[in-house]
């Protein structure tokens, strides 16, 4: 019985460690990792503020600067992460200038932004004769390739948003439920706006590689509303929300491993199914 | 002070040497070209407790917004203690209750604190003193034992007198309320209203918009009848005269059985109604 058990120990632990034989393996989970608690931390003010078609359309309106960067560059992946961060700054920004002061309705007109930027990001790629893989990693992501560089990286961005959340914390969260609150006590609202969509941009150049522009809005929003679900403290939302995304990234990095399917869409896969477990429970504690 | 014809407005002269808390000179404010408010000119008191009271989109909630200091006026002035509103952090603004999202993940004490994110300043967390201050502002709207309650959890009421603990741990000394008897039973209304008598005693000056003509009469200092200009603004026996109810609500206007005036709105419903436990 012991041996039995034993036995079954040795194989848990060897199909545990077996992947992470591999540098890229370990790479590709620690870059998931990290991405998963940047992402979560944002994400809670994004679920708070309602701003998830925001994250999507910045997320798709930063491909033609990625396109031109790989255009520039020839192909070179770790200088495409500035290109990135480039333009999903000045996206955001724009974006943001579009939804204060925009002639038609505001989601329209970042839906004609976005799609619009979409297009031109897969038409400069087309250009490419290995357009079809290069577009996929863009798109979806590609993990298993972080380099060492693009890690640090990837350390140094998260760090610093991370840094500014608990910097302004507690000017945030007023400013999220209730901005002529804000406004009476005279925070910098405008400037406190903007630096959130800023770190929302910084946020998806850093976890550009990991799950890519399409799915990017799954790791902004899916552990955030998660952890929504089961807690009523924000400080325990980012928590949770830092656990489930880090979990996901790990689990899913297995998935793929295991199963051979693509590493992003094995990351979200796992973050949904924790949303619906905890979607799920709550309705049966509520019962 | 016969500048803006204000002595005919106010009528307590024991106030003309001190420092009005709120001066209000010849405001106006346009949307599209639509005038929400014009020729508003009045001036407040420490202390005193002043209802607004006109029909829907009569500009209460604009006024309100530009005495805090979050909307710019087309031309006109705002003065608290003698300078312009967008500096001071002692102005309160209780929204109306509708305005917030209750599922935001805080408790009452979280909420109040808020309050205090400006003294705080960046990079501050809150200290013990904050929390004395919190503490105190949740004793004197009768909260203490809901603290840490998720707000989603609050009545109506109580969620009424959050915002007004909320102005507490601001430290506000003038506080505008936007209709916070709207959609409230009588028995939080009457826990409203007391507090309001408490927040004089506290020397703090209130503004409430309100729709009810009668309360009005009855709880506040003066009435400002409002419709987009000021029709009247003195002591309620002054203000509540037929004529200057039929100029500002027109024919929405009907009498109650016992023999007070009633604004009859011409919007169905309030709202949400309360749910107090």
């Amino acid at each position: 019985m012991i041996v039995v058990m034993m036995g079954n120990m040795t194989t848990i632990i060897n199909f545990l460690i077996e992947p992470l034989q591999y540098e890229f393996m370990q790479r590709g989970m620690i870059a998931a990792v990290l991405v998963g608690i940047v992402c979560a931390v944002v994400g809670t003010f994004v679920v708070l503020r309602g701003m998830a078609f925001f994250g999507d359309a910045l997320a798709h309106t930063i491909l033609p600067g990625i396109a031109l960067g790989y255009l520039v560059s020839g192909g070179a992946r770790n200088e495409l992460f500035w290109w990135a961060l480039g333009t999903a700054i000045v996206a955001s920004l724009g974006i943001g200038a579009i939804s204060k002061n925009s002639q038609i309705k505001e989601d329209t007109a970042i839906g004609i932004i976005f799609a619009g930027m979409f297009a031109l990001g897969i038409a400069l790629i087309s250009t490419v004769r290995s357009y079809a893989v290069d577009l996929s990693h863009f798109l979806f992501g590609d993990v298993l390739s972080v380099s060492m560089q693009s890690l640090w990286l990837i350390l140094l961005f998260g760090g610093i948003v991370l840094f500014v959340i608990f910097a302004f914390y507690k000017e945030f969260t007023t400013l999220s439920f209730d901005p002529i609150l804000a406004a009476t006590l005279r925070l910098p609202v405008d400037l406190l706006n903007n630096l959130l969509l800023v770190l929302i941009a910084v946020t998806v150049a850093v976890s550009l590689q990991t799950v890519g522009v399409a799915l990017m809005v799954a790791m902004l929003v899916t552990p955030a509303a998660t952890a929504y679900l089961l807690t009523n403290r924000l400080p325990r939302m980012m928590f949770l929300a830092a656990i489930f995304a880090s979990l996901s990234g790990i689990i899913g990095l297995y998935l793929s491993f295991y199963l051979s399917i693509a590493s992003g869409a094995a990351i979200v896969l796992t973050a949904t199914l924790f949303f619906v477990l905890a979607f799920t429970f709550k309705r049966l504690k509520g019962l | 002070m016969s500048r803006y014809g204000i002595d005919l407005m106010y009528p307590h002269t024991h106030h003309e040497t001190n420092q009005p808390i709120l001066d209000v000179a010849g405001l106006a404010v346009r949307y599209n070209g639509m005038n929400a408010l014009e020729s508003i000119t009045f001036h407040l008191h420490e202390g005193e407790r002043i209802a607004v009271v006109g029909p829907n989109g009569a500009g209460k909630s604009t006024l309100f917004k530009v005495v805090a200091g979050v909307l710019q006026p087309s031309s006109g002035e705002v003065k608290i203690y003698g300078s312009r509103p967008n500096k001071h952090v002692c102005i309160g603004y209780i929204p109306q209750r509708a305005q917030v999202d209750w599922k935001f993940p805080v408790s009452v004490a979280d909420a109040v604190m808020m309050g205090r994110s400006a003294k705080l300043g960046p990079f501050n967390w809150p200290h013990k003193k904050d929390w004395e201050f919190v503490h105190h502002a949740l004793e004197t709207v009768e909260m203490s034992d809901l603290a840490t309650r998720q707000i989603g959890q609050l009545s109506g009421g109580q969620q009424q007198r959050m915002f007004i603990a909320r102005a507490l741990a601001q430290e506000a000394e003038l506080m505008l309320m936007d209709e916070p008897l709207t959609g409230l039973d009588m028995p939080a209304q009457e826990g409203i209203l007391n507090l309001l008598d408490r927040l004089k005693e506290e020397k703090v000056t209130v503004m409430v918009a309100t729709h009810d003509l009668e309360q009005a009469a009855s709880h506040f200092d003066r009435i400002m009848l409002l419709n987009h200009r000021i029709v009247a603004f003195g002591v309620p026996q002054s203000v509540m005269q037929t004529n200057n109810l039929m100029k500002a609500y027109g024919g929405r206007l009907r009498s109650t059985d016992d023999g007070s005036m009633l604004a009859v709105d011409d919007r169905c419903d309030d709202g949400e109604h309360d749910h107090n436990h």
